[in-house]
């Protein structure tokens, strides 16, 4: 295919559920989830760090799992269900795992943090993550340089806390 | 309980938390306008030469794309180097994107695609042909060194080397214990997680709102201003969030060239916004060599201090840091000599990246301190102690508070300094070599010119408005806080309306000084709407504050009242309503004050405390304990305030031990330009930090106390970890980063 030709290439038909809604919407193979959301979508709170994969800000939720938005061709994605963090919770009805980030300054400049929040939430779905060095290991992915990573393993570990509370609660009643 | 009385102190949750946290704030990159045009640069592959050539048919012709950009076709723009020279600017020649053929860096922007799209513009640029002239690349500071020179023109008064003192030479040859030794720091880059990112928002009468990535809203306007030769109430520049800059935002960006050029040429809305790998490209601390000549009587008393720096700089700017002066104030020392030269590279000028100067400063002296404190044979802290200074011994001035001593003291005691012992590769934890390192550091707290101004409303409600910036570092939350404390209300009353160039005078935010000099600015405003206040009151029939001075007053729940004697005094409310006013607004401006310069100068002062432990056989390096002990005056907000030590300490450790610029002086290119290849510390590398702020009472560096934060954590950091991979291995490291490859060849034999 020469590459100058390329954009007149038909676009492709996709359904994605974002945040509860669902988008038929017709885009090009090349177009990423990232620029996607970020773009039409006009959902600008998952952010773009570097666009390869190696910096985390772009992480968002499909089917569950965090996920690079970056690395994902919107195209592949048919039928799936996606969460951002305008999806998580709103600033008068925030997620738990924003709430906690705000309490425990887990965040600067805020750049990366939608990203480490989406993350974050991932992670404990995943329920790996047991210990303060397992939540390190398995957030490195997601990068912030104004360094706030003591407080954002405060916040996980907090909502870990929180949740473990509330499971054996659970299981008592 | 908050409440008025503690609003100073209060550890408040960021204000902007909740925009943050759920992506609601938006960044320079992040407004959207129907029918934008998107652009997206095209740079240089050779270090140094010419364009012979540069052919943009096939991206012109590429779907979507709107017009290409080269140096052949680029708009007009002022022809005098003043009119490029940024608030922030240094010597030379500022570099003015696609003025001609001539490349003066690897990554140089020699095209701009503006397309429709941005998928489409990123593409078509891929398809731009050039052909060039290449000039030999100079890019190693350890070979280009040897051509080093006095900077003919200062960047600054204060950044010339301080005259020498006493008989450096004299001293040093006289002295038992003396370390000569020398220290090359690798360049580095600093990366904020926001890619620097220019919309422009076009109105219909062709008034353009600019949302800049900048650490200076009006430091982006009067530029754009003045390049493009604009009327100034024609350009709004909005910086309402940035996501980090680290001082990256200080000096404007191609970016913002780029979109504002387009948008005047196209008479359109525009976003350019960088890549990665662009940002690789242009703002970096610069690479840079240091000797260090100090000696030692048997006692511990510091003899003789030498510190000679070379940094790197561009062919077109001579950038320009204090690197040296810090080692002849830091220790008491009669002895001292320095010295500072540039050397010419064919890289971008570099620029300011957190504590310029002191942080690279610092990896020297605080590493050669450690070196001779071993050669005496004294513990490193206890030598540090002994050498305590109480005046700045480069000008003889008067310190407006130092409590360095308490972070010494305060910060072995957490750490457990004590249970240390002195002998390297003594101290083990199973497999793991154990060591522990200390080093101090010192910056300079200063005050810019500010200006704020603050409005109240008859219910408490408060707005504040000032061109300052918050670039991750809580600045609208201090500034509520600082506001509600002056006028008797509680923080969530406080709308802080800042980032904005139609705002009210603000320098850039850098240099550790926006709390101090913003923080001051709005409590002069607070003082304005009082003294107005009062004036309405005392104008009112049977005033119960008639003969009442300002100083004699606060606001509580929403009166103004006598301190003393709160039964006396007026509602707000009805002292506006009587005067036909709806609210009252006070303009506050400060400036730093020369009289008492002449006699007294304020540093903020740091000591910081490292445990690292190495694996014995591979090298592996984990810092595992870190404390922070911080004398910077007043704390507004002790968690904002934790958050920036704690960050500068995390830069630190990516400066001791990640983060470095790799360049192939073959080429003259940057070769690890991404966050896979230019590591920086990431969760696993970043185990507990502690910090302790020490109580440090200062009447002088700040009407409101402030010392500022932003640089004083990093700085000292990367001496401290190389000093404790110095203990745990007998190995000293002198070249940064101390990368693993290094640490294991300079374990000890097994």
């Amino acid at each position: 295919m020469d590459i100058t030709t390329a954009d007149r290439q038909p676009k492709n038909r996709v359904a994605l559920t974002i945040n509860g809604d669902r988008h038929d919407l017709e885009i090009h193979p090349w177009v990423t989830l990232l620029d996607l959301l970020r773009g039409p979508m006009q959902l600008s709170g998952t952010k773009k760090g570097c666009d390869h994969g190696q910096c985390g800000a772009c992480t968002v939720l499909i089917d569950g799992e965090r996920m690079n938005s970056c690395l994902k061709f919107a195209v592949t994605l048919d039928g799936a269900e996606i969460t951002t963090i305008e999806g998580l919770g709103r600033p008068e009805n925030m997620h738990p795992m924003q709430k906690a980030f705000v309490e425990h300054d887990a965040y600067q400049c805020g750049y990366c943090t939608p990203g480490q929040i989406c993350s974050a939430v991932g992670l404990l779905k995943e329920g790996k993550a047991g210990t303060r060095e397992e939540i390190r290991e398995m957030m490195s992915g997601n990068l912030c340089r104004c360094g706030a990573y003591v407080n954002i393993a405060d916040a996980i570990e907090d909502v870990m806390g929180q949740e473990a509370r509330c499971g054996i609660r659970e299981a008592a009643e | 309980m908050l409440n008025e009385k503690n609003i100073f102190g209060f550890p408040l949750p960021r204000i902007d938390g909740p925009l943050k946290t759920t992506g609601t704030a938006p960044y320079a990159a992040e407004y959207h306008d129907p029918g934008m045009l998107f652009g997206h640069a095209f740079y240089a592959t050779i270090a140094s030469g010419r364009i012979v050539s540069i052919d943009t048919a096939k991206a012109e012709a590429y779907p979507g794309v709107v017009k290409v950009y080269t140096h052949k076709n680029r708009p007009d723009t002022a022809s005098s180097d003043d009119a490029w020279k940024d608030e922030v600017a240094v010597p030379g020649h500022p570099l003015r994107p696609l003025e001609n053929d001539r490349i003066l860096y690897d990554g140089q922007p020699i095209a701009l695609v503006i397309a429709e799209s941005f998928e489409a513009a990123r593409d078509a640029a891929d398809l731009i042909q050039v052909a060039y002239e290449a000039d030999e690349p100079h890019t190693n500071i350890e070979v280009e060194k040897a051509k080093s020179y006095v900077p003919p023109e200062a960047r600054k008064e204060a950044f010339l080397p301080t005259d020498p003192r006493g008989d450096a030479e004299g001293a040093y040859e006289a002295a038992p214990f003396k370390i000569d030794a020398e220290y090359v720091q690798e360049g580095e880059h600093h990366n904020p997680m926001e890619l620097f990112g220019t919309t422009v928002i076009r109105g219909e009468d062709g008034y353009l709102t600019v949302h800049d990535k900048t650490q200076g809203s009006q430091n982006s306007h009067d530029y754009v201003c003045g390049i493009f030769k604009l009327k100034p109430e024609t350009v709004r520049v909005v910086n309402a969030y940035v996501g980090g800059a680290f001082g990256s935002g200080l000096r404007p960006k191609h970016q913002l060239f780029f979109a504002v050029m387009a948008s005047l040429d196209l008479k359109r809305s525009v976003r350019v916004e960088m890549s990665r790998r662009e940002m690789f490209y242009l703002t970096w601390r610069p690479a840079t060599v240091q000797r260090m000549q100090v000696a030692a009587d048997a006692e511990g008393r510091l003899m003789s201090v030498r510190h000679h720096a070379v940094q790197a700089t561009s062919l077109y700017e001579d950038y320009q840091e204090n690197v040296v002066n810090w080692s002849g104030l830091a220790y008491k020392c009669d002895n001292v000599k320095l010295s500072y030269e540039l050397a010419k590279t064919t890289l971008s000028t570099p620029g300011d990246m957190r504590a310029p100067g002191a942080a690279t400063g610092f990896l020297a002296l605080e590493s050669a301190i450690d070196e001779l404190a071993y050669k005496v044979g004294m513990d490193p802290l206890e030598f540090r102690v002994k050498n305590f200074v109480t005046y700045d011994q480069n000008d003889d001035l008067k310190l407006t508070s130092k409590a360095l001593d308490a972070c010494y003291r305060e910060g072995a005691k957490r750490f457990g300094w004590s249970k240390r012992s002195q002998e390297p590769g003594s101290m083990r934890d199973g497999h793991d070599l154990v060591g522990w390192g200390t080093a101090t550091g010192v910056w300079e707290a200063t005050l810019s010119p500010a200006e704020a101004k603050v409005r109240l409303f008859p219910d408490g409600k408060i707005t504040v408005m000032a061109a300052a910036s918050d670039i991750g570092t809580g600045t609208y939350t201090i500034l509520a806080q600082i506001a509600a404390q002056n006028l008797g209300q509680t923080a969530d009353r406080v709308s802080v309306l800042i980032g904005d160039s139609t705002m009210p005078k603000t320098a850039v935010e850098g240099g550790s000084w926006t709390a101090a000099s913003s923080g001051s600015a709005v409590q002069a405003g607070c003082l304005e709407v009082k003294k107005t206040l009062l004036s309405l009151a005392q104008k009112m029939e049977n005033s119960p504050l008639a003969g009442a001075e300002v100083e004699d007053l606060a606001i509580r729940d929403n009166r103004l009242v006598l301190d003393k004697n709160d039964q006396m005094g007026l509602a707000i409310a009805d002292i506006l309503g009587s005067n036909g006013m709806s609210s009252v607004e006070g303009h506050g401006k400060i400036a730093p004050d020369e009289e008492q310069a002449k006699e007294w100068v304020s540093y903020t002062h740091s000591a910081i405390f490292v445990e690292v432990k190495i694996d014995a056989e591979l090298g592996v390096p984990r810092v595992t304990k870190i404390v922070s002990a911080i004398a910077a005056g007043k704390i507004i907000n002790p968690k904002t305030a934790r958050s920036q030590i704690l960050g500068g300490v995390v830069m630190g450790l990516g400066m001791a031990m990640q983060e470095e610029g790799m360049i192939d002086h073959r080429t003259g290119r940057i070769m690890n330009h991404n966050l896979a290849e230019y590591h920086i510390p990431a969760h696993a590398d970043v185990q507990d930090i502690e910090v302790i702020f020490v109580e440090e009472e200062d009447d002088k560096a700040s009407p409101i106390g402030v010392k500022g934060l932003g640089e004083i954590g990093i700085v000292g950091v990367g001496a401290a970890v190389a000093n404790a991979i110095f203990h745990a291995t007998g190995t000293r490291h002198r070249h940064f980063p101390i990368t693993i490859d290094k640490i294991m060849e300079g374990l000890p034999a097994r």
